[in-house]
């Protein structure tokens, strides 16, 4: 199947590469290159004091700023905020940069497409918003989201299993299935299209070579989409892990 | 009298059960939308922080359909 590709190199160890991981493994280069450009220019600029950036930092401070702003600190407030802001930031990144691979002439397979990697990201989102509960409410955090305050003694019964389930299982597991899932879906979507095409033009019959204009706009139609769902599901999980952080820290607790 | 075939189906059952695992999800999101753009009508100020809670509400009604997407992967 095309998420299990064959092995290219290391084979045997556990550091066997396929295509996907090697896909990741160049993304994340391109990433740290990007950033380590971003913040020597904005260093640059500090120095010369210079305020009226270029055009390469103002993408830089927009996209920044898009997390810091738009993410955490509406969500967190600036003091907390500020406190998460480097999960948040790689979180978002990452998963902009994994995702957008999917669309990529040449590549045309996102890296979160093959479950590893989001479960990493949720795993580190998992623990975060743990600890973020316990650092501020100790033991009491466990408590108070197993055992809600205002519900009538004898519901627990009910309530604290359902309670347990969603706050620390299903969390992180649909964290990491909601990604993984949209990518899957998104590439086979792709498949079905740009096969459809390929088949209808160079198989088919007088007539329904015409189909294959049809479904190639669709293929179209749908990269286009896919590019929307990659900015998309990267904010959506870094909302979500925001979220999560946000309901550890509440007072209700 | 004997039964004779006019048409045969072949394949899985279980897209067919993809299918209407899909149905909830969609009504879900549909509803979602819905209401953020009759809020966002209303009061149009508040627009930005309903839109952060309609894709938050998005992406929990999606896991449904997600969940279902991932059966065969795991039960396969």
């Amino acid at each position: 199947m095309e998420f299990y590709p064959e092995i290219v190199a290391f084979e045997g160890t556990p550091f066997a590469l396929n295509r996907i991981m090697l896909i990741r493994l160049l993304v994340l280069t391109l990433l740290v290159i990007v950033f380590a450009l971003w913040t020597s220019k904005f260093k640059q600029a500090n120095k010369a004091g210079n305020f009226v950036p270029g055009k390469f930092q103002l993408m830089g401070e927009i996209s920044l700023n898009f997390v810091r702003k738009s993410i955490a600190h509406d969500q967190l407030g600036e003091k907390d905020g500020d406190r998460f802001l480097p999960l948040l930031t790689t979180i978002f990144f990452v998963t902009l940069g994994m995702n957008i691979t999917g669309v990529i002439p040449g590549l045309n397979i996102a890296g979160t497409s093959v479950i590893g990697l989001p479960i990493v990201m949720a795993l580190a989102a998992y623990v975060t918003f743990i600890y973020a509960g316990v650092k501020k409410h100790g033991g009491h955090f466990f408590t108070a989201s197993l055992f809600p305050a205002g519900v009538p003694k004898a519901f627990y019964i009910l309530v604290t299993p359902i309670e347990f389930l969603s706050t620390f299982i299903l969390r992180p597991v649909t964290l990491a299935l909601r990604l993984t899932m949209n990518m899957i879906a998104g590439h086979l979507l792709l498949v079905l299209c740009f096969s459809a095409t390929q088949f209808f033009l160079f198989n088919a019959e007088g007539a329904f070579k015409f189909f294959g204009a049809g479904t190639f706009v669709f293929g179209f139609a749908f990269t286009l989409f896919e590019i929307l769902v990659a900015f998309l599901q990267a904010y959506v999980f870094t909302l979500l892990t925001t979220v999560y952080i946000q309901l550890a820290l509440a007072d209700e607790h | 009298m004997d039964v004779t075939n006019i048409a045969e189906l072949t394949g899985n059952l279980a897209v067919v059960g993809y299918g209407l695992a899909a149905v909830g999800p969609g009504v879900g999101v549909g509803l979602v939308v819905s209401k953020t753009i009759e809020s966002i009508a209303r009061q149009p100020e508040l627009a930005a922080k309903l839109q952060v809670t309609m894709w938050l509400g998005i992406a929990f009604t999606e896991a449904l359909a997600l969940i279902g997407l991932a059966t065969p992967f795991i039960f396969a």
